[in-house]
């Protein structure tokens, strides 16, 4: 008995596994439409505040007037929505659902606006042998933050990235145009290798890497305002000259609202925002007053 | 997924599917020159897998509805979504206390999605009231095996 192959039965597939799957990608395509960027934030290491970073970026930008939207693509450990004090329940639409809206009018969407508290990511159907299918399904939960959500316009939607550097292939997979990644690092060595991983991958995925942030950078101190060592080691001048991609910024640690970490930040978004050549919308304002209007009725 | 009937070498045609239980889901594939038909069983993790993909086998008869995977298969908080107030354009069927039953054993964090699925179906057929009749034939028609 001898077979042909998949492509030379050349009916269409009946199971309409493909039309399918080909629909979903049309639909992330045509969602982000009116997003100017696409911007992942990166890491390859838990716990150097990338998140903080993201939200912190975020914020900035959408203080002066930019359009930004933030997803947190952190299933697992999601956290961004509380820092943007983003909150629920979230509105269902006839075709998509809004983004809740956080800080400075940032449109957010985060598993931790749909888990209980405290609550890690389950399944409501588990046949178990879960490393066979919980990657897809987690794709498959990226995918719906990206193509179910009514973003409308914006400057740039940045995508908060888990330190797992696969889901990085998934949203390259999802949105082919995706403007670059931002990483962050802290000064250590430790962080430096792993950062560096997450880097080559982005590479390998032919993401451009905008540039580097090296956070607790130091040690910002509450009465001299002098920054002082946190953790030995240069992880951010030395990746920058490694891949050849700029320090966008140093930001230094501080348990307390502080200047020098606001300043640090500020400088971060003027970085940012002249990079990837972005400039308040237009609609910005209008856009935001109607999203602000519908999630809080 | 092409399923090939051996002996008159012609691909077969989509005919039906269903989940029995335990998991299982089974899709019936025909072939159009000799009949012939056949039942693909696939056992609960291949049946989760597909699930993942967030797709149907046969094909969709209902558009997507709004984050379909995560409110079907991620065990969230009851109020996380709210449906929006709908527009004024249509009557609302009604629901009969059976029927509103049924729908109270489904998960709430999808409940608001399931009824507004049975209750656009009604509509759409002009059907004053849902019951679980209806509901039946609605899970028939739409693929919704499951719900």
């Amino acid at each position: 008995m001898s077979f042909r192959t998949y492509s030379e039965v050349t009916g269409g597939d009946t199971s309409g596994l493909l039309e399918q799957v080909g629909r979903q990608r049309a639909r992330v395509s045509e969602r982000l439409r009116d997003v100017k960027r696409v911007v992942a934030v990166i890491s390859g290491k838990g716990g150097v505040g990338k998140s903080w970073v993201a939200g912190a970026l975020a914020r900035e930008l959408a203080r002066r007037g930019l359009a930004i939207g933030v997803v947190d693509a952190d299933l697992q450990s999601p956290t961004i929505a509380r820092m943007l004090e983003a909150k629920g329940p979230l509105v269902v639409g006839d075709d998509s659902v809004l983004p809740a809206q956080g800080t400075a009018g940032v449109r957010v969407m985060s598993m931790d606006l749909l888990l209980e508290d405290e609550t890690p990511l389950r399944w409501t159907r588990d046949p178990g042998e879960s490393h066979a299918w919980r990657s897809v399904a987690e794709n498959g939960a990226l995918r719906e933050f990206l193509s179910d959500v009514q973003w409308g316009a914006l400057d740039v939607l940045f995508v908060d990235m888990p330190p797992d550097a696969q889901r990085l292939a998934d949203l390259a997979t999802l949105v082919p145009n995706v403007a670059g990644a931002i990483t962050i690092t802290i000064p250590s060595l430790e962080s430096r290798r792993s950062v560096a991983r997450a880097m080559r991958v982005a590479r390998d995925l032919r993401i451009e890497l905008l540039g580097i942030v090296e956070n607790m950078s130091g040690y910002a101190c509450d009465t001299c305002s002098n920054v002082r060592p946190l953790f030995a080691g240069d992880a951010g001048l030395s990746l920058s000259s490694e891949f050849g991609v700029p320090l966008l910024a140093t930001i230094p640690f501080s348990p307390n609202p502080s200047d020098a970490v606001e300043t640090r930040v500020r400088d971060l978004a003027s970085e940012v925002a002249r990079t990837l050549a972005v400039t308040p919308s237009i609609h910005a304002d209008a856009t935001q007053s109607v999203a602000s209007a519908s999630i809080n009725p | 997924m092409k399923f090939l009937c051996i002996d008159c070498d012609e691909q077969m045609s989509f005919e039906t599917r269903e989940q029995p239980g335990d998991g299982t889901f089974a899709a019936a594939f025909a072939c159009p020159k000799c009949g012939r038909k056949i039942a693909m069983l696939a056992n609960p993790i291949e049946t989760q897998l597909v699930s993942s993909l967030g797709v149907r086998i046969g094909g969709r008869t209902l558009d997507e509805q709004p984050m379909e995977l995560i409110r079907g298969t991620v065990a969230g908080k009851a109020d996380a979504f709210v449906e929006e107030a709908s527009g004024p354009t249509r009557v609302r069927p009604q629901w009969s206390a059976d029927a509103a039953e049924r729908l109270a054993k489904v998960p709430s964090f999808v409940r608001g999605m399931v009824k507004k699925i049975y209750t656009e179906y009604a509509a759409d057929h002009a059907i004053a009231v849902v019951t679980p009749e209806v509901m039946d034939r609605a899970r028939t028609d739409l693929g919704l095996e499951g719900m």
